[in-house]
């Protein structure tokens, strides 16, 4: 057991899958040089046949990638930053998502696409977004969003094993967060499994992403007022772990769910309606959403970082709810 | 020019039959309401397509458009499960799930008819790249029309291809329009083979209408890319004679006698005349287009025999694993 940072994670996850799978290639903008140190070494162990810088041509590549896919390769894309995946919405929706459906199951495409959700350092508008639930509304991608270093490694390497194509969203808040890596190079977390990050019996807070460290904080704060938070983290957004979120809920009475995205037809939205369906009768007040404000993000410090989900909005929200509850009738 | 008449040629002019007779087949019982959505035809551009599939091998890849009947007829493919797809059924290519525009038959090779202009560009490329990483000599050839060359999956998937030296041949059937807006009012360039010098690429113009020409020109592309002597762009110049899709109403201009001005140059009477040149007997090619007459009919009969898909099968292969079916489809 050795501690590794999330960004580490990342390396080892390909690193590992790479040299146990010779299909399996990287591509990308500058991987080379290696921007945010998830390919650290690669060149000298797997070469430049495997290792490949591309033209900024996003819809390009990231369509090369689905081809590579269909005759036996098992790409992964680094998409370098969220928002560089709109050029190649074109790909991603029609070719990517679809393939299999639309030729009846004769296409496979198992490919990852890596992309960083690199928000709240005064990037703007084009450089901050959280897109995973843009994405959720097509049928036919996997969607993961780890919080952890543990959580990043295992199930990057289940994605790079598996033979649906998964979009990896890395929360850059989380990159320096450090975790005990297990040695077990078979070491997997599979997608559709969510954990709780924390026991509670008054709130559950379901979070994803760079919101589970802020849940886990918030649940600090209100633990000391005596309000006791379970926190939930999906990990995966398609698959989406249901039994795990209505469970919590049924045992708490209360949900927020708390998401980095535009509030907007969030993940957090849609958990919420999950929620509302299928475990109303549990529910002691209603379902919050702590999510971020449906405009663009600012440059400016002053006014961004209060935009997206914090503690503070997070204990706020608690309070209202346990405040505003209501007993449930025998 | 190839030596006439050989298996070759007779083989070239059985697939331009059943790409025609396949289509005049569909087009019939699609007015009669028998094929649901949209029917895109490919009539006119059988030696296009038949010309660079025959200079393939079976197992290189091809990746075509929504005008999608003749590709996979032109790669090889078995007629029965194309004509059960234009019908919606379970014994469809496609499982009743893709229908007229995305016929594709990976068993021969083809890895996707794409009905999003230009999206299968840099899908080729990657085939391509995946056959250089495996260290195979297997090439992938693209299909695609002179509307798509003005989109940016044209050139990223060209310049993807270009620097990277891929086994890829893109095959731009010039058919001089895009849905109803002509190529002159939309290509700067005068041929589409000219965009090719912008990625240091050889580039190829030859007559679409020529299954032979076709076939040369194709063969050299291969060698080329098989070699690993990188991509090339040839340019058929072909013609489409129906509107943009058969039953979108008169959506095109007014052609005025273009139609008929190419169908003096039709592909198909093109080549019997050739062939009957080169001394192959009537009586041979009308036997052929009795058989390939045949063969339609037997596919028709397939389809119209087969079962349409069960509901559940609506949430099979979204994923590798069936999805739930939702409770108001079960109750």
């Amino acid at each position: 057991m050795t501690k590794a940072t999330y960004l580490e994670a990342i390396r080892q996850a390909q690193h590992e899958e790479m040299s146990r799978d010779a299909r399996v290639f990287i591509m990308g903008e500058d991987i080379i040089c290696n921007v945010f140190g998830t390919t650290t070494g690669f060149v000298d162990a797997f070469g430049v046949e495997r290792v490949r810088d591309t033209p900024i041509s996003e819809n390009g590549f990231i369509g090369a990638a689905a081809g590579a896919s269909m005759v036996g390769m098992r790409p992964i894309v680094d998409a370098t930053i969220a928002s560089f995946l709109y050029p190649a919405m074109d790909q991603i929706m029609s070719i990517i998502a679809k393939s299999r459906y639309i030729y009846g199951g004769q296409a496979s495409l198992p490919l990852v696409i890596r992309t960083c959700l690199f928000y709240g350092n005064s990037n703007a508008a084009q450089h901050s977004d959280r897109p995973y639930s843009m994405f959720m509304n097509v049928p036919g991608l996997k969607i993961m969003v780890p919080s952890n270093a543990y959580d990043m490694k295992g199930m990057l390497k289940a994605a790079i094993r598996d033979d649906d194509p998964v979009l990896c969203f890395e929360d850059s808040t989380c990159w320096t967060s450090k975790s005990d890596m297990p040695d077990d190079p078979d070491f997997i977390i599979p997608l559709g499994k969510g954990e709780i990050k924390r026991e509670g019996t008054d709130i559950s807070v379901i979070a994803v992403a760079g919101a589970v460290p802020l849940a886990l904080k918030a649940a600090e704060v209100l633990a000391k007022e005596g309000i006791s938070i379970e926190v939930v983290d999906p990990r995966s957004l398609v698959p989406l772990d249901k039994p795990l979120i209505l469970k919590s809920v049924r045992k708490t009475g209360r949900a927020i769910t708390v998401d980095p995205a535009h509030q907007t037809c969030s993940a957090a939205s849609e958990i919420s309606a999950l929620i509302v369906e299928q475990a109303f009768d549990a529910l002691r007040g209603p379902v919050l959403r702590v999510a971020t404000a449906d405009t663009h993000l600012p440059f400016s410090p002053a006014i961004e970082k209060a935009l997206y989900p914090t503690v503070d909005r997070i204990v706020a929200a608690a309070r209202t709810l346990v405040g505003a509850a209501q007993p449930v009738s025998a | 020019m190839t030596d006439l008449p050989n298996d070759r040629s007779l083989e070239k002019y059985r697939r331009m039959l059943r790409i025609r007779h396949f289509e005049d087949r569909a087009e019939a019982i699609h007015a009669a309401g028998e094929i649901p959505g949209a029917l895109h035809t490919y009539a006119g551009q059988e030696a296009s397509g038949v010309g660079a599939c025959i200079a393939l091998r079976t197992d290189d890849y091809m990746v075509g458009t929504h005008r999608s009947h003749g590709h996979p007829i032109a790669k090889g493919a078995k007629l029965r499960p194309l004509m059960a797809e234009l019908l919606g059924k379970a014994t469809g290519i496609c499982k009743g799930k893709g229908g007229s525009m995305h016929l594709s038959d990976f068993s021969i090779g083809s890895l996707g008819e794409t009905s999003i202009v230009g999206s299968g560009i840099p899908v080729a490329a990657g085939a391509a790249l995946g056959s250089k990483l495996q260290g195979n000599d297997r090439v992938a050839l693209c299909f695609f029309g002179d509307g798509a060359t003005n989109e940016g999956a044209f050139h990223e998937g060209m310049n993807l291809a270009a620097v990277w030296k891929l086994p890829a041949i893109f095959v731009c059937e010039n058919n001089g329009y895009a849905v109803s807006t002509p190529a002159h009012s939309a290509v700067p360039v005068k041929d589409i083979a000219e965009r090719a010098k912008a990625y240091a690429m050889p580039a190829i113009i030859v007559d679409g209408q020529d299954v032979d020409a076709v076939e040369a020109a194709v063969t050299e592309a291969v060698e080329r890319a098989r070699t690993g002597g990188g991509p090339t762009l040839v340019e058929t110049k072909t013609y489409r004679y129906a509107d943009h899709a058969v039953n979108m109403g008169r959506i095109l201009l007014d052609r005025g006698d273009e139609v008929d001005e190419w169908r003096k140059r039709d592909p198909l009477t093109l080549y019997r005349a050739r062939l009957t040149e080169a001394g192959v007997a009537a009586a041979t090619l009308d036997t052929m287009e009795q058989e390939v007459a045949d063969e339609v009919a037997d596919a028709l009969q397939f389809a119209r025999d087969s079962a349409y898909p069960e509901q559940a099968e609506a949430f099979d292969d979204v994923f590798v694993d069936r999805l739930p079916i939702p409770d108001y489809l079960t109750a």
